[in-house]
């Protein structure tokens, strides 16, 4: 077990420096070098900037030196000391913006998720027991939904009924603003993992060990619950894997809609005034916290797979 | 002594390529018994009808647009939409509007008005336009007879532009968005992925390593650090282009893993050792008998893999940071539709977000269906 | 409704029906087959992939899969000293149903490794078959589960309770399966090709372990294969089966000394044998197995039969004729002998001719 966490921490290490390289990537892409752009719209706007403190910014962020030496300056100041730099359109350092905002994401994307799992695994259990069913073919209709609408869709969609019919607010933080959220993102991810779960399932109780535990005189619904859904539990603990990055992107959109103080709203503001250092870090903390977070659900499934456990697989 | 029976496995499910002594039934070619399963599958028929109309749509959008993409009346902000009524003296027609100014922010609302009618006819003159970029032509299916007099059958936006022309002017570019980045997408993954399953080793692992990395990291943050850096003076065929290639960057992947799983199953079948053995090469193996055994999986997972990059126009361009005004599409149109306060005074505007659901919809039941028939041997 | 005529008989499968409802037509995978299997004796099945010979094992302890259902028939179980049940009727999800898998009637299967869920240990799962079907607590019932592993050959039993199924060889897999149908001492192990998906010196193991596991508890063996090898070392009486219905039945020697069918003698010839001549062809039977919903009329076997009779075998289906003491082929060319069946269709279009 020891041996396979460590093995999943190592393939990581190469994943990360992917990622650092693209953040990175995506801070150089505007034409021109940041500083020069923030120059000429802070002279535009009738200020003067001393030339003593451009000359500092340009040392530390190494402007002008090729790539890999600016990369290397960027990351280490990242790794050593904490310094994701300087946000210029707050003039606060990077780390402390996205600090404040980091819990809510977090704290947003773990509800989705748990929501996603409480309602997904009921409905895909009945779905596949009792398939063909009514409530196999609403199950499946719910779904198919699901994964049509648009996260901010559903998201404009309730905050208008909120709005215009019960004349609630829907901005900031409010009960309301985050009960609509984790709906509109676990919505999606739900309608996916029951089409998962079904079909897994569905494959799982035509297998011959459940055939066999049957003819040892196993009940029903020992066969369903104690053999197939134990089975069939494996890819639902590894799709967390799938659902997390596709949470944390829904969440930058919905929270954008909603105007939460999440690092969405953030990430967006920060492309669109090209403060590139504040969403460059924003992106590769969210892409990191991504792939921690696959890594935790890989290894709550060696703990739950023998096969994987023991190395089998 | 030891004698086994022939065991053919194949005869209980019936041999597919082995119709020798019965016909009928079973001598149809594979495209034909794909294309009967799928028929039974009334859904994924219902959502081929829905697309073929959506794509007629896109492909006539001049000629079925009341009004051209350019065309608003500043005069008609935020105007609801009206009902189109039939009579049998007057024939089609829809009622005017009357507005009243707020006294006090000067914006003006509108209400339908039943007193007046607007006659509406088929193939009016309107706008000049040219079919398919080549027939000149000024011919509107549908229309108010009086050029000048307001017709919304949608509504109008802030800005008095018909919404029911946009969105059908917006079809052809969310709607092809889309099939250029799967088609970019299919590419990438056929070739990594074929090389992937086909190679297996050491080429699998570090593609694999690649996927998997594409696949752990958030798509939209990505697309939206990606779009946000494309330089502003890109003009929107540019930018058209632009947002396709990064759909695409995301969007490999999954085909690629599909591509690899056949593969990898397909290369211990005896049809592909004994093409090697007949000499062939590996460029000749992979895309003259390995591919072609999976073309429908190929065509199920790219029907599957349009709805996914619609969404992400969709929302790109929702967020302002995919394609831009003056070119028109179902996330542009989306834009306006940002402000609860908007909607609330002019819920027609989340219509167009209607079409994409549809759109979506419609093509997941295909590719269901697609994916549904494509092994058509198999229960 | 026939009354149970053999006393000695422990199972007995009456005019067995079992069609398959699938979207493109009825299968009909077992047709009016009739067996019997004798308390504390070996009966094999024997015939090709898709003869319907593993559907009738499943039919007997209600385990065919969807979309298949036992439509006619009967099958009576005679417990010791007890008025015989049809199992037929008992529902398959039923609680009697229950009771009598693993408990009277087990059956091992042809993947060893697929049987086992990967998810739990084999110790666990040999434990619930016992505790299923006796009142032992968790601690005895795994004492038992260790005993059974030993009494299967498997070597330090304890240890490998706790072992996973991946982890053990697929003729390891073939015991412990064989050790959870044992739990409960059964009285009719259903063996449906146990050793198909294993090599041949396994297989020779296995084998030899139901065989002495057979002497060593009296119990009895109905065993399903393809393999006339097998038959010819354990059965005690062969049954022929060819697309869903039995074309001969009989003692092991009779079969393979004095085969009366066409079938069985086709079958029979398709052995290789050692120095047998070089140089010759080795005798097949020529044409395939049809597919099942392509049945022919009259004998399902006279398209490949080289003895076929034209205008009669293709027209109606041939009766079944009693050949001898506890032996039956169902082919035209005995029906001199005693028709057992009540088939008079074939006299009168005699008749006519």
């Amino acid at each position: 077990m020891l041996r396979y966490i460590g093995r999943r921490c190592f393939y990581m290490v190469p994943t990360l420096f992917a990622i650092s390289l693209v953040a990175f990537a995506i801070i150089q892409l505007p034409p021109g070098d940041f500083l020069t752009a923030w120059v000429t719209r802070l002279e535009s706007e009738g200020e003067q900037v001393d030339p003593a403190m451009l000359d500092g910014l340009r040392q530390r962020y190494g402007l002008g030196e090729p790539f890999y030496a600016q990369y290397t300056k960027w990351i280490s100041g990242i790794l050593f000391h904490g310094d994701f730099g300087e946000s210029f359109e707050y003039g606060r350092s990077v780390s402390s913006l996205v600090l404040d905002r980091l819990p809510w994401s977090i704290g947003l994307t773990v509800f989705a998720l748990l929501f996603t799992w409480i309602v997904a695994f009921p409905i895909g259990l009945y779905s596949a027991v009792r398939q063909y069913s009514f409530g196999d073919y609403l199950a499946t209709t719910i779904g198919f939904l699901g994964l049509a609408i648009p996260n901010f869709m559903l998201a404009l969609a309730m905050m208008y009924v909120a709005y215009s019919v019960f004349g609630l607010s829907t901005s900031g933080i409010s009960p309301l603003t985050i009960g609509i959220a984790v709906v509109v993102l676990g919505t999606a991810g739900t309608a996916g993992m029951i089409r998962v779960l079904r079909a897994n399932l569905l494959d799982e109780l035509k297998k011959p060990y459940v055939v066999a535990a049957r003819a040892r005189g196993a009940s029903e619904k020992t066969l369903v619950i104690k053999y197939p859904v134990r089975m069939a539990l494996n890819p639902f603990v590894s799709t967390i894997g799938w659902v997390l990055p596709g949470l944390v992107g829904g969440e930058v959109i919905v929270a954008q809609v909603l105007n939460l103080p999440t690092t969405g709203p953030l990430l967006f503001s920060a492309l669109r005034t090209q403060d590139m250092y504040l969403a460059g870090s924003i992106i590769l903390i969210v892409s990191v916290l991504t792939v921690i977070g696959t890594l935790l659900s890989d290894i709550l499934l060696a703990w739950l797979d023998p096969r994987v456990r023991l190395g089998y697989r | 002594m030891t004698s086994v029976l022939p065991d053919a496995d194949a005869s209980v499910t019936g041999d597919p390529a082995g119709g020798d002594e019965t016909g009928g039934r079973r001598a149809a070619t594979q495209r034909r018994l794909v294309w009967w399963k799928f028929r039974q599958h009334k859904l994924a028929m219902v959502g081929l009808v829905l697309i073929a109309c959506i794509y007629l749509v896109a492909l006539f959008a001049e000629f079925l647009a009341p009004v051209s993409s350019s065309t608003f009346n500043s005069e008609y902000t935020y105007a609801p939409p009206q009902q189109l009524r039939i009579d049998s003296d007057a024939g089609l027609y829809v009622h005017g509007y009357t507005s009243t100014v707020d006294p006090e922010t000067f914006e003006p609302t509108f209400e339908v008005d039943k007193s007046q009618k607007i006659d509406v006819g088929l193939f009016v003159k309107g706008d000049e336009y040219e079919l398919f970029g080549l027939i000149p032509w000024d011919r509107h299916l549908i229309g108010p007879e009086d050029p000048d007099q307001p017709m919304y059958l949608l509504g109008a936006n802030r800005n008095g532009y018909d919404l029911l022309s946009r969105m059908i002017h917006g079809t052809r570019v969310s709607m092809t968005i889309g099939l250029v980045g799967v088609a970019m997408a299919l590419i990438l993954g056929i070739i990594l992925g074929g090389m992937s399953g086909y190679f297996a080793g050491k080429t699998d692992t570090v593609i694999q390593r690649v996927v998997e990395f594409f696949m752990s990291i958030p798509g939209i943050p990505l697309w939206m650090g990606l779009s946000a850096a494309l330089p502003h003076e890109w003009g929107p065929m540019q930018r058209y282009f632009a947002i396709t290639v990064i759909l695409a960057i995301i969007g490999w992947t999954d085909m690629a893993r599909v591509v690899r799983g056949r593969f990898l199953s397909l290369r211990n079948e005896e049809f592909v050792t004994s093409a090697r053995l007949d000499g062939s090469g590996r460029p000749r193996v992979i895309y003259r008998h390995m591919l072609p055994s999976f073309t429908s999986h190929l065509i199920a997972s790219v029907t599957l893999s349009i709805p996914a990059m619609i969404l992400a126009e969709t929302a790109l361009s929702f967020l302002g940071l995919g394609l831009q005004p003056p070119v028109v599409s179902w996330g542009v149109l989306l834009q306006d539709a940002q402000n609860v306060r908007v909607l609330a005074t002019a819920p027609w505007l989340m219509i167009p977000g209607l079409a994409v659901v549809i759109a979506v919809l419609a093509l997941n039941f295909v590719g269901d269906g697609l994916r549904d028939a494509a092994d058509p041997y198999k229960k | 409704m026939r009354p149970v005529q053999a006393s000695d008989a422990l199972l007995e499968i009456d005019g067995l029906t079992t069609h398959f409802f699938t979207r493109e037509g009825t299968v009909r995978a077992v047709d009016g087959v009739s067996l019997t299997v004798p308390a504390g004796k070996t009966v094999c099945v024997v015939g090709e992939s898709g003869c319907g010979k593993s559907v009738t094992a499943r039919s007997v302890l209600g385990l065919v899969d969807e979309p298949g259902r036992v439509v006619a028939g009967e099958i009576w179980w005679r417990r010791d000293g007890q008025a015989p049940v049809d199992l037929a009727r008992y529902g398959p999800k039923s609680e009697e149903m229950r009771r009598v898998r693993g408990g009277e009637i087990s059956m091992v299967f042809q993947e060893p490794m697929a049987s086992l869920s990967p998810m739990y240990t084999v110790g666990a799962q040999l434990v619930e078959a016992i505790r299923l079907h006796m009142p032992l607590d968790r601690e005895q019932a795994r004492e038992r589960a260790a005993d059974l592993l030993r009494r299967v050959g498997i070597p330090r039993p304890e240890e490998r309770l706790d072992a996973y199924s991946f982890q053990l060889s697929g003729g390891m897999c073939q015991r412990v399966m064989i050790a959870i149908a044992l739990a409960a001492g059964p009285a009719l192990l259903i063996a449906d090709e146990p050793t198909t998906a294993l090599d041949v010196t396994t297989q020779a193991r296995i084998i030899d372990l139901i065989h002495e596991l057979q002497a060593e508890t009296g119990m009895s063996v109905l065993f399903i294969t393809h393999d006339l090898g097998v038959v010819a070392e354990i059965a005690d009486e062969v049954v022929v089966m060819y697309l869903g219905t039995v074309v001969e039945r009989g003692g092991v020697d009779e079969i393979f000394h004095d085969p009366k069918h066409p079938y069985t003698r086709a079958l029979l010839g398709s052995i290789p044998r050692m120095g047998a001549g070089t140089g010759q062809r080795l005798a097949t039977i020529r044409g395939n197995v049809p597919h099942p919903s392509d049945r022919p009329s009259g004998c399902p076997f006279h398209p490949r039969c080289g003895d076929a009779v034209a205008g009669l075998c293709d027209r109606s289906d041939p009766p079944d004729v009693r050949v001898g003491p506890g032996r039956t082929a169902r082919c035209v060319l005995h029906e001199n002998a005693d028709l057992i069946g009540d088939d008079g269709q074939l006299g009168a279009e005699e008749v006519q001719r």
